[in-house]
């Protein structure tokens, strides 16, 4: 068989195998229950609440949740602006990069406080190491942040009535120090071992084997790609993310890193069914996320590794697939693998440059985003994904003449109207972002000249992608994209913001308000949500949704360009 | 809100504490620990091999086009699509100044990876396929049998991952330094 293909099976086994017994790891902390590293993270946790003035112990309710998860980010934001706007004269600037632009600086910050990671900067010439620090930092609780509000929606899934939700600091800090902190060290070290730069000193210059000068970007790099990949932030420490070699050095690190994305989302589904004791359920829902990713996968694949037809009819061989903007190390299979990985769990980090891809893998990539719960981004991806269940409850009830009940929980009005509206709010945002842009390019193109690096069907592309991956907060781009520019700075930050938190409070208060409702036990009336046959309702749910509000726009981009190159 | 903000800040500076500095600075020493040859450092030549440099010189293999000139302070790709007409154009002038350079190799001979700019702009490899298509020139302008090149090339290709995993390919650095090697020994 194909090397490059058993290398993607490899990768998708080897995930699968580590995230079962990770989300079991996960559940038992959320439970409060015993692991072996306790005797390392009790005390750790003790010193972080003792120094915050925080009692761990405090229970909230679902509105209390909120308001301290909304202050924090505050915070961080606060924080992230001031740093990125002086990074020039502050400490650790050793290439003496500029500080940013404050339009810039609100992107950039909004883009990594909300696990986005969208770039309109370049790593290597756009911030200080302190800079990077910072957003690394963003990195860790940003990922921190999802993980924790999922583990509440858990909470709140329970077979019981009540209102209180656990302590959101308690989840947060044992989210960060027991899942993310001892992962990234794993990664950190593999990393490091195998070629990837950590080192504080600035960059070096090389006269290379012509005789020409060559300057080399060097930083903590090992460090910052390790938690990037781990919690689906996906912001790369040089421009063109994980393509770089020196980001990612070889296939072996390919692989851990590609692992790395889908690591924690998947973990995240079954870290459920620990908590809830509803295994069955959580393996529904794997499985119809696993057939929704691989229906984006395969085809992909596909392309890439047939490549560019416009080359193939230059009488060029491509046996190697579609190479721009791809690195022979890993080949046009395992750069399509993690496209698709990337786009579905809203990471966002890059090992080509998804602006050269054939049309339709630039489709898939859209789709996955689109989507955006096919495992999605860590907490926040099943946060979406419990939207459909509900939406999929809803109208099963509907058609079998029941009222629509989901764990023991009646829903009701009040929830469906959430539910709807935060479904509703991703194509929004993503519709008229594009729009807006379409219509202002289109009105004067030579002033917007600088914004499309390719003409036609594919400039329309870029911009949807644009948006879509703001509203997803994936962090990708199709980055011909000229978009450090006010315009896209604001408009893309507005996006991610809302994006970020209201289907963060959407599922939270339809969680908590189903948590405080009597429980109903299961009978012979209660309609079963851990079979095949809801796992497919909840599928058609998310296909129906993401067609009606997507296809058209869709067909002006990549499926044109796709029919324009036959 | 009130009640939450000076403990959120206060956490957020615990946090920086730990993970800007103590994770860091914990990563930093790891890397110490790792082994000279695998980890990022100049290999004995006084190159970095895990960074690609331009090579355009008859007597070298070619390295892959780069949008950014083999510029690793300012990486990237070309970003451009499938169906940009400028795009394809420039695909053509590099299949078209290929063939001036290489006048014996034949059009579908020629891998599509030297023909499209990688994603980084300093991909340190190429595909075997595209040393291979570069043999006759080199044996040509240095004056070496094309076995001995061909020799050099089977020596230094990088095998998939344990032989089942990934691609082939070949370190085109390395790959010039050992050519430059083998023309000092030839001469002396």
């Amino acid at each position: 068989m194909n090397t490059e293909i058993l290398g993607i099976i490899l990768m998708y086994a080897t995930v699968v195998v580590l995230a079962i017994p990770l989300g079991r790891y996960i559940g038992k902390i959320f439970n409060y229950e015993n692991t072996w590293l306790d005797k390392i993270f009790n005390p750790l946790d003790k010193l972080f609440f003792k120094l915050s003035g925080i009692d761990p112990t405090k229970e909230m309710n679902w509105k209390q949740h909120l308001v301290a998860l909304l202050t924090i980010n505050v915070v961080w934001f606060v924080l992230s602006m001031l740093v990125l706007t002086n990074m020039s004269w502050l400490p650790l600037n050793p290439d003496a990069n500029p500080s940013m632009s404050a339009d810039l600086a609100f992107n950039t910050s909004v883009s990594f406080v909300t696990n986005t990671n969208l770039q309109h900067y370049s790593g290597e010439t756009g911030l200080s190491y302190l800079g990077q620090l910072i957003l690394m930092l963003w990195q860790f609780i940003s990922a921190g942040t999802g993980i924790a509000i999922c583990a509440v929606v858990f909470m709140a899934m329970k077979e019981r009535t009540s209102e209180t939700l656990g302590n959101f600091y308690s989840f947060f800090v044992r989210a960060c120090t027991r899942i993310l902190l001892p992962l990234a060290l794993v990664v950190a070290s593999l990393l490091v071992f195998n070629g990837t730069p950590m080192t504080f000193e600035g960059k070096d210059t090389i006269t290379t084997l012509e005789g020409e000068e060559q300057q080399i970007s060097r930083g903590s790099v090992a460090a910052f790609v390790a938690i990037k990949q781990l919690g689906t932030n996906g912001g790369g420490f040089y421009g063109p993310n994980s393509a770089n070699p020196m980001e990612n050095p070889s296939y072996f690190t390919n692989i851990v890193e590609t692992i790395s994305i889908f690591l924690i989302p998947m973990a995240m589904v079954f870290a459920m069914g620990y908590v809830l004791k509803r295994r069955k359920l959580a393996w529904t829902i794997f499985g119809v996320m696993t057939i929704g990713f691989l229906l984006l996968l395969i085809p992909s694949i596909y392309f890439e590794m047939n490549g560019n037809t416009a080359i193939t009819q230059m009488g060029i061989q491509q046996q190697l697939g579609s190479m721009e903007g791809k690195e022979v190390r890993f080949g046009s299979a395992a750069s399509a693998y993690w496209a698709i990985n990337t786009t579905c769990t809203s990471n966002g980090s890059v090992n080509a440059m998804h602006d050269s891809m054939t049309p339709l893998t630039g489709m898939f990539t859209l789709l996955g985003m689109m989507i955006n719960c096919f495992y999605g981004g860590v907490g926040v991806g099943f946060l979406n994904f419990y939207i459909f269940i509900i939406l999929a409850v809803f109208i099963s009830g509907l058609m079998v003449g029941r009222t629509p009940e989901f764990l023991g929980k009646k829903i009701e009005a009040k929830e469906m109207k959430i539910a709807m509206i935060i479904a509703l709010l991703h194509p929004l945002l993503i519709l008229v972002g594009t729009a807006l842009s379409s219509f202002l390019y289109a009105g004067n193109p030579t002033e917007y000249a600088g914004w499309l690096a390719n003409p036609g069907y594919h400039g329309f592309s870029e911009m949807l992608y644009e948006f879509t991956s703001s509203s997803a907060n994936n962090g990708s781009g199709f980055e011909g994209l000229g978009d450090n520019t006010p315009f896209w700075n604001i408009a893309c930050g507005l996006v991610m913001l809302l994006a970020r938190y209201l289907p963060i409070i959407g599922p939270v208060a339809i969680a908590g308000i189903l948590a405080s409702k009597k429980y109903i036990p299961e009978s012979n009336g209660t309609l079963k949500t851990d079979t095949a046959t809801f796992g497919l309702m909840v599928f058609a749910v998310i296909a129906i949704v993401a067609a009606l509000a997507f296809f058209p726009a869709l067909t002006l981009g990549p499926i044109a360009e796709y029919f324009s190159l036959k | 809100m009130k009640n939450n903000i000076i403990p959120a800040i206060r956490l957020t500076l615990v946090c920086l504490v730990f993970f800007c500095g103590i994770y860091t600075l914990t990563v930093y020493g790891i890397s110490k620990l790792a082994p000279e040859d695998s980890s990022f450092k100049k290999s004995e030549s006084g190159f970095y091999e895990n960074v690609g440099q331009s090579f355009t010189s008859d007597k070298y293999f070619h390295s892959r086009p780069s949008a950014v000139g083999y510029n690793a302070a300012g990486s990237g790709g070309s970003n451009k699509g499938p169906s940009n007409p400028d795009y394809l154009a420039e695909v053509q002038a590099r299949i078209d100044t290929f063939l001036v350079h290489n006048p014996d190799i034949k059009k579908d001979e020629i891998p599509s990876d030297l023909v499209t700019a990688s994603g980084s702009g300093i991909d340190p490899h190429i595909s075997v396929q595209a040393a291979k298509v570069q043999v006759k020139r080199i044996a040509k302008v240095r004056n070496i049998s094309e076995t001995t090149i061909h020799q050099i090339i089977e020596q230094q290709s990088e095998k998939s991952l344990l032989g089942l995993f990934g691609t082939e390919k070949i370190n085109v650095l390395k790959l010039n330094l050992k050519l430059d090697q083998l023309t000092t020994t030839l001469k002396q």
